[in-house]
């Protein structure tokens, strides 16, 4: 496929400025250090990583709901903020659902004002938008004759998240970015969620960014997940080709530590260990080289760039740059 | 999952069928204050208050103004003066009575102007932030660090005797704390998700602060300001009692006692009767105030 991807995020950066000293210089939290990635047109790309990793941050910087100390989001080959693309446009096209279905619902509103609220904003009349409110509530499997009217706490988690999502499609916009969207539900109701997710991307030819750090639910939605680590993207590949062969000894580890459904089979020790480093002075080179089990001393000193496993496939390890000094070792068996 | 036809024509019917309505927030804060014992025996006696206030030159039994050399300073209880008379033989009940209308009016307007400026001012630094909020706030801090009592005299002071002054002060006096709980409010209520997914769908500040934030806000800022109203009958009153506010022969509760207060060691319970009036007054609104709070609190 030769398509144009939908978004084309060039070396986004947010570094959140922590409380100065006297001299007016203080340090800063690299939340998003310097990533690209893409994001086809109707696919869904999965982000994981630890807690802390950057993928909250990043899923705001894509809604532009905070500013970006560098680089840029571009929409269907425009600069997002630009002439062509005003920021008010883009956000028609962009929605997102957060993770907190309580918190992200106005309480004071009536769930169909929640909903209508958007289409409003964007010029369409409130009697129409009550309309779409109610179609959209249809869509996600609320009847609107019993939900319509009613506020976000007569409501359950579910049923609140399945509001959000109608709210957020509700814009009809081409791209919805999923922040942990399930991961605050439990097992069975996420297991709809994520069934009316994917029967709405079909619906409405969507496309998803799907964050979360539930590998499982990963697996099972996405088309392409991409890694994150330390604000730094370490690898990104098709779902299943990352899943089964991960590349880099992070994604690695990560996956290990799946657990295991059959208890013969569960994992004795942790793949990795303690708490990811300070993000405020990540470690020099690879910022995993501190974690990594088969880190060499080259690790530390160089910093890998995300380069090409197989064309669809990068990786940023100095495992996989020839000549970047780190000596390969014959696993024996 | 529904088709899309299906799914049009059940929306267009359930715009025939009524909807399955739940009471709104502040129609449900309702039920809950008639619940509450307290409430409605504060919500009594302020009715009265307001009847008083509003109808009392037509019910009282005496003229209020006329005075009597001979009937001065009567008991509790003499004939043809149930509550006694003042230092001019002018019927107490009756000018406690009249004095209702003034002595509310000067407690409650300074609270209703200084809530609603206080709320734009407060709304504005919250929803800003940054360095507009730092400016704001700090202007607000000056004022917030006299006295309440010391600024309100100052105040009058500077402006001159006078209803009117006064007002203007009391209303200086109280926008700084009713804009520190506005802002505060504002400020936690900004960071919310819903405020974020309304800014993701491109609504400008204001429609974000008009159909979100507002009504997020209101409530505990009007619970504040209802508590305020007692403080300011009390510092009214003051004001009054000092000269700054209402003038003789008007009767206005504070001003009465001032002008009682030589009769306190002959008739110390005549002395003492519009004390009683702004006590009863501000216990009234302040435990309107809570049971108000705690009905806005319960979220179920």
């Amino acid at each position: 496929m030769s398509t144009q991807p939908i978004l084309n995020i060039k070396g986004l950066t947010k570094h959140f400025p922590l409380k100065k000293n006297i001299f007016g210089r203080g340090d800063v939290v690299r939340a998003v250090d310097n990533i690209d990635f893409t994001v086809m047109p109707g696919e869904t790309l999965g982000v994981v990583g630890e807690s802390g990793c950057g993928k909250s941050t990043t899923a705001r910087l894509l809604m532009q709901l905070i500013p970006p100390t560098a680089g840029e989001v571009i929409f269907e080959g425009e600069l997002v903020g630009g002439r062509d693309l005003p920021l008010k446009e883009f956000r028609r096209q962009v929605q997102m659902v957060f993770q907190d279905s309580y918190a992200s619902l106005n309480p004071r509103l009536t769930i169909e004002d929640s909903i209508a609220f958007g289409p409003q904003v964007h010029g369409v009349s409130k009697q129409e938008s009550l309309a779409r409110a109610h179609d959209l509530l249809e869509r996600v499997g609320l009847a609107p004759a019993r939900f319509a009217a009613r506020y976000t706490h007569e409501l359950s988690g579910g049923q609140r998240q399945r509001v959000n999502i109608a709210r957020a499609l509700a814009l009809q916009p081409r791209v919805v970015i999923l922040d942990e969207a399930v991961s605050a539900l439990d097992k069975s109701v996420e297991a709809q969620v994520l069934n009316l997710l994917l029967d709405l991307k079909d619906a409405f030819n969507l496309t998803y960014v799907f964050i979360s750090h539930d590998l499982n639910v990963v697996r099972f939605i996405s088309d392409r997940v991409m890694v994150m680590y330390l604000g730094q993207v370490v690898e990104v590949g098709p779902a299943d080709a990352l899943f089964k062969n991960p590349a880099h000894p992070y994604t690695k580890a990560l996956l290990s530590s799946i657990p295991a459904m059959d208890p013969e089979h569960r994992t004795e020790k942790a793949a990795i260990s303690g708490d990811p480093p300070n993000p405020i002075n990540p470690p020099s080179g690879c910022r995993f080289h501190t974690r990594c089990p088969v880190a060499q001393t080259v690790c530390s000193q160089l910093a890998p760039t995300l380069g090409k496993l197989h064309s669809q496939h990068p990786v940023a390890c100095l495992m996989y740059e020839p000549g970047s000094g780190y000596r390969k070792m014959e696993i024996a068996t | 999952m529904m088709t899309s036809p299906a799914a049009t024509l059940t929306a267009s019917q359930s715009a025939v069928q009524p909807l399955e309505r739940s009471p709104g927030y502040w129609r449900s804060v309702l039920t809950r204050l008639l619940k509450d014992k307290i409430a409605l025996g504060a919500g009594g006696v302020i009715l009265i208050l307001f009847f008083m206030a509003i109808f009392g030159p037509y019910i009282v039994p005496a003229d209020p103004y006329q005075s009597s050399i001979l009937g001065r300073l009567k008991a509790i209880g003499s004939p043809g003066f149930p509550l006694g008379s003042d230092e001019l033989g002018r019927d107490m009940l009756s000018r406690l009575i009249v004095g209702a209308r003034l002595s509310l009016f000067i407690g409650l307007t300074p609270v209703m102007f200084a809530f609603v400026i206080g709320t734009v001012i407060g709304l504005l630094a919250g929803y800003a932030g940054g360095l507009t909020n730092s400016v704001i706030m700090r202007t607000i801090d000056v004022f917030y660090a006299f006295p309440s009592v010391l600024l309100a005299i100052a105040l009058s002071g500077a402006l001159g005797a006078g209803i009117f002054n006064s007002l203007i002060s009391l209303t200086i006096v109280f926008i700084p704390p009713i804009a520190r709980v506005a802002e505060s409010v504002t400020t936690q209520v900004r960071t919310r998700d819903y405020v974020e997914s309304a800014r993701a769908t491109g609504a400008n500040a204001f429609t974000i602060v008009r159909v979100h934030v507002l009504g997020n806000v209101l409530g505990p800022i009007f619970v504040y300001a209802t508590s305020l109203i007692a403080v300011s009958m009390i510092l009214a009153s003051g004001l009054s009692f000092l000269g700054l506010g209402v003038k003789p022969p008007e009767p206005e509760w504070g001003l009465m006692l001032n002008t009682l207060r030589t009769a306190i060691y002959t008739q110390p319970w005549v002395a003492a009767l519009p004390g009683a009036m702004i006590f009863i007054t501000s216990i009234a609104f302040n435990m309107l105030s809570d049971s108000l709070r705690t009905a806005m609190d319960n979220k179920g």
